[in-house]
């Protein structure tokens, strides 16, 4: 299913609606190949795949038509290392706080308050520490954002603001409540990218066993 | 574009240039729907549609009842911002900064200084700087364009021909926007000070424009998309998303045409998805042919 290139991996964008241009750009930067996921069939050969900002209920309702998203769900649950901002992480949490219910990818153990910190005019951006980065803070754009309400064992949360925290991930996803994608910051993007080329690379050295057992 | 305005909310800077033009990115790809109730808001979000524009009148209603438009009924505005989850828009009239700063007040995510509308001021649009909710403007130029952008616009659309079901103005504008990006990018950068009187717009925004080759702000479509196939024309035209008004609640069947125009504006350059998602939509709205308009009857003119 990879790709065949470790060192500048294939990462999908779902491109149902929503800031895609901006992730492909930022994934060019970090030396990865793109293509947009529209249906099912786009995510062959995919390494890695990112959701972006857009609206959750848009994504889930087109790509829960067509099957995108069942085959998306299953490739995620079976290790595809996802990357997800603001409605991504929508999409990526098991649950919603204090919402109706609406089709996700689901699979990572966090639950989420959408449009947490308020309509439009509550937008704000503000320098987020984010440790696992370094320095300095990454310049956080939170839209109309979420935050993680609550965190399940498994996953580790990578930044925090105003007491909730804002990023996190586990063994396969990143999310983020914020939009490294609208700034020149790669290094949330680089952080993801190192992590799907280790995998590549592992089931490439994988592949090669295979083969020379024969 | 300035950050004249930027706030500071109870967590970080709001109203900032980034945070206004950023959901407008967030926006992109999809389809923002005119409604006038909650009912028709929950119909266009249970549709798929990224917005909703809440207004009185859809414009063909404007159209036939004649008379000054004005911004909508601040409880029909809550009503729709309870009724749904996704961004929520309403118009105000051109020129109109008190309509605008009532539409603050409610926390509406995005303001259309419309032509829709009537205009409230012959000389002057709203300094849309001076405000935390981001605008959307119409143009039918790359000038007018970026009049609104200097204004503090965070987001483009076409004017087209609201109300008339016919895509035609839509894509004169959109073709015109493209043509005019062309010319200034292909220009020398003398010629563009000549570009720049000749188009009324500010120097450094064209010289942004001539270096980028886009709109500095996301461009979307508007008036007189009533098809699916209307939307997918005009995502092959550039646009990065449209506005529907009266196509969707006009026609006979509002939920199966709403859904039908998102999935065509997703899969805009897949044929097949767009024949599919096209059958048994029974009825369009009724269009009209915009020279039985006369001059007068234009909206697309109101602004400049």
């Amino acid at each position: 299913m990879s790709g065949g290139d470790a060192r500048r991996p294939r990462i999908g964008v779902l491109a149902v609606q929503g800031a895609v241009s901006e992730h492909e750009a930022a994934l060019a930067d970090v030396g990865a190949r793109t293509s947009r996921v529209r249906s099912a069939a786009d995510l062959e050969g995919l390494d890695g795949i990112v959701i972006p900002g857009g609206e959750s209920t848009t994504f889930g309702l087109v790509a829960g038509e067509s099957g995108l998203l069942d085959a998306l769900r299953a490739r995620v649950d079976d290790g595809l290392p996802v990357l997800g901002t603001c409605a991504g992480m929508i999409m990526l949490a098991s649950g919603i706080a204090g919402g109706g219910p609406q089709p996700l990818v689901g699979g990572m153990d966090i639950v989420v308050r959408r449009n947490a910190f308020g309509r439009q005019v509550h937008s704000f951006e503000a320098p987020v520490d984010v440790p696992v980065l370094g320095d300095p803070p990454v310049r956080g754009i939170f839209i109309r954002a979420p935050w993680i309400e609550r965190v399940g064992p498994g996953v580790e949360v990578l930044a925090e603001h105003g007491g909730h925290p804002v990023a996190a991930r586990d063994a396969t996803r990143i999310v983020a409540a914020f939009h490294p994608e609208l700034t020149d910051d790669r290094r949330l993007h680089r952080l993801f990218v190192e992590g799907v080329r280790q995998k590549a690379a592992a089931s490439e050295h994988e592949e090669d066993t295979v083969v020379g057992a024969q | 574009m300035s950050d004249d305005v930027a706030g500071n909310g109870a967590q970080g800077a709001t109203g900032t240039d980034a945070v206004k033009a950023g959901l407008a990115r967030m926006l992109k790809g999809g389809v923002i729907m005119d409604v006038v109730d909650a009912e028709q808001a929950k119909i266009a979000e249970d549709s798929g549609a990224c917005a909703v524009m809440a207004l009185e009148r859809i414009p063909a209603e404007i159209r036939k009842a004649g008379g000054v438009a004005r911004m909508s009924d601040p409880e029909m505005i809550m009503g729709i911002q309870e009724a749904v989850t996704i961004p929520v828009m309403a118009k105000c009239r051109i020129g109109h900064y008190v309509e605008a700063q009532v539409l603050q007040a409610l926390e509406i995510d995005y303001i259309d200084e419309s032509e829709v509308l009537t205009p409230a001021d012959e000389a002057s649009h709203v300094d849309k700087r001076a405000f935390t909710v981001p605008f959307v403007c119409g143009a039918t130029n790359l000038g007018e364009a970026l009049r609104r952008v200097a204004e503090g616009a965070a987001m483009i659309r076409t004017k087209g021909e609201a109300g008339t079901g016919n895509v035609v103005e839509a894509v004169r504008h959109m073709k015109t926007i493209t043509q005019d990006i062309r010319r200034v990018a292909s220009a020398t950068p003398d010629e563009r000070f000549a570009i720049a009187k000749e188009m009324a717009a500010p120097l450094e925004l064209i010289e942004w424009v001539g270096l980028h080759g886009r709109l500095p702000v996301v461009n979307f479509s508007a008036g007189g998309i009533a098809t699916p196939a209307d939307a997918a024309l005009m995502m092959h035209l550039g646009a990065e998303g449209v506005f529907v008004g009266s196509g969707i609640f006009m026609s006979e069947d509002p939920p199966a045409r709403a859904r039908a125009i998102v999935e065509a504006t997703t899969h805009w350059d897949d044929p097949e998805v767009v024949a599919r998602v096209s059958r048994g939509l029974r009825e369009a709205m009724p269009g009209i042919e915009i020279a039985e308009l006369g001059e007068g009857g234009l909206l697309q003119t109101r602004g400049w």
